[in-house]
């Protein structure tokens, strides 16, 4: 165990540099999205709101295996007919797949969450003189944010997890980076322990996070 | 007296069905009018025009000199002279109690922060809860936090106030403490429009009852004249199933 970690330590660490990155930015990224996708969703904006669905939709009904190859693969040879110095790295790629895959996840649980907060308290809020907008952005979405705490957690353990699809469009992620080092050794045993403890650490870590940020959060809650 | 509030020819649809069907009425300002009447005579839906919180599909009406039902109309600029309180409260659950009350004041600009402070303790000694300024809404009873909600009303300083249902999801001992606070603001002079079922508090608080029956104005005057002498058979038919108890 510990002589396939001095072996492969420096090949895993990269790939963790570059798993990290990429999950952290895809988070990052997908909230964005998932927010914009989401109140377009609740404010019933025309049009755009064809454009929200048709997105979760697309991503939700499509395997993000295939939406690696399509955006890695496929689009960058549309894109060459216009462009053709075009290119584009697999982390760029992968950060995209990832992003929109996370955001049309985050945008339903935005969106449960939104539902969730009592009509009352908007109408409360209305009835005081305050606009739609800062209803949303002062009453509604401080509290939808705390109730989809858990589910948001979740969802960014699978961004997690789910960079190590990317391996199929040559990012250089932790499991990419275990694969080129056992096809020198061989040793698969030894080096997918290694592997699965990364992710394990990296994901308590986040589901600790979560049971502390829920209960900061639940001051309101407890007696 | 000014006319706090003028209606003419009020109507209401939720699709084919006519909720309001053609409301007169006007309120002098200090008056405190009470609204009775069985539920689903369109009690609720009038009061809520009276904000815009429904929309109107027909008729006018001015409240403090604001067209509310002209759609060009800044709605939340009128509505800060509005105050509302719900039946179930709305309190903000994740505001203590000052914070509830400081909310509107602070993000509309109206008052600084530490003013704004000052005055939500005011008025929580003035509802009897400067003890529960910390609390959180689900630490306090039904009875509380209906007080806290309306000092929250309150906290905007408006010259009217409209309550639906005030202490119709409260427990029958926590009615008194909230009826009390409204009866001051009444004397107090707050022109007030006040859906009830708690035919005590109109007899006794009321210039002006008005009975609603199928979203009409069935009949309307002095407490004594409704409760005593009622003239159309709909009133009195629901006064002796609500008052034989």
């Amino acid at each position: 165990m510990i002589e396939t970690f001095n072996e492969a330590h420096s090949l895993l660490l990269q790939g963790i540099q570059v798993t990290v990155k990429a999950a952290l930015l895809s988070i990052v990224i997908g909230i964005f999205v998932g927010l914009v996708s989401c109140l377009i969703t609740v404010a019933r904006i025309p049009v755009l709101k064809w454009l929200a669905a048709a997105y979760v939709w697309v991503v939700r009904g499509t395997p993000m295996l295939v939406q690696a190859l399509f955006i890695y693969f496929g689009c960058p040879d549309v894109i060459r007919t216009v462009l053709p110095s075009f290119t584009v790295t697999p982390f760029i790629a992968g950060v995209i797949t990832l992003s929109l895959n996370a955001g049309a996840y985050l945008s339903e649980i935005f969106r449960s969450g939104i539902q969730a907060v009592n009509t009352g308290q908007i109408e409360a809020s209305r009835s005081l003189g305050l606009s739609a907008f800062t209803t949303m952005r002062k009453v509604v979405l401080p509290q939808a944010f705390k109730i989809t705490v858990p589910s948001l957690v979740n969802q960014f353990i699978i961004t997690v997890k789910d960079t190590s699809i990317l391996t199929v469009i040559g990012l250089k992620e932790i499991v990419n980076m275990a694969r080129q080092h056992v096809s020198i050794k061989y040793d698969y045993f030894e080096t997918f322990i290694w592997v699965g403890a990364f992710y394990l650490v990296v994901i308590s870590a986040l589901m600790v996070l979560s049971k502390f940020v829920e209960k900061k959060l639940n001051y309101d809650k407890k007696g | 007296m000014t006319k706090k509030v003028k209606v003419s020819g009020l109507r209401k649809s939720f699709g084919k069905l006519e909720v309001l069907r053609g409301i007169d009425l006007e309120i002098d300002e200090g008056e405190v009018v009470c609204l009775i009447g069985p539920s689903g005579s369109g009690k609720s839906t009038f009061l809520r025009c009276l904000n815009r919180l429904e929309e109107s599909t027909g008729g006018t009406i001015e409240v403090d000199g604001f067209e509310i039902s002209d759609k060009k109309q800044n709605i939340n600029k009128v509505r800060e002279n509005i105050g509302m309180v719900f039946q179930q409260f709305n309190l903000f659950t994740n505001k203590t109690a000052k914070a509830n009350l400081m909310f509107a004041p602070v993000q509309l600009k109206k008052m600084k922060r530490a003013q704004a402070e000052k005055r939500a303790m005011q008025l929580l000694i003035r509802v009897g809860l400067e003890d529960k300024a910390n609390s959180y809404p689900h630490q306090l009873s039904g009875g509380q936090q209906q007080r806290v909600a309306i000092a929250r009303a309150l906290a905007m300083n408006p010259d009217i106030m409209l309550f639906d249902e005030p202490t119709s999801a409260l427990d029958p001992e926590m009615v008194g403490e909230v009826l009390q606070v409204m009866k001051e603001l009444a004397m107090d002079g707050m022109t007030m429009v006040v859906v009830t079922h708690e035919m005590g508090f109109a007899r006794d608080v009321a210039d002006r009852v008005l009975f609603m029956s199928d979203g009409l104005l069935v009949e309307q005057g002095t407490p004594d004249e409704i409760f005593s002498a009622p003239k159309e058979q709909r009133t009195k038919d629901f006064l002796s199933s609500v008052l034989k108890v």
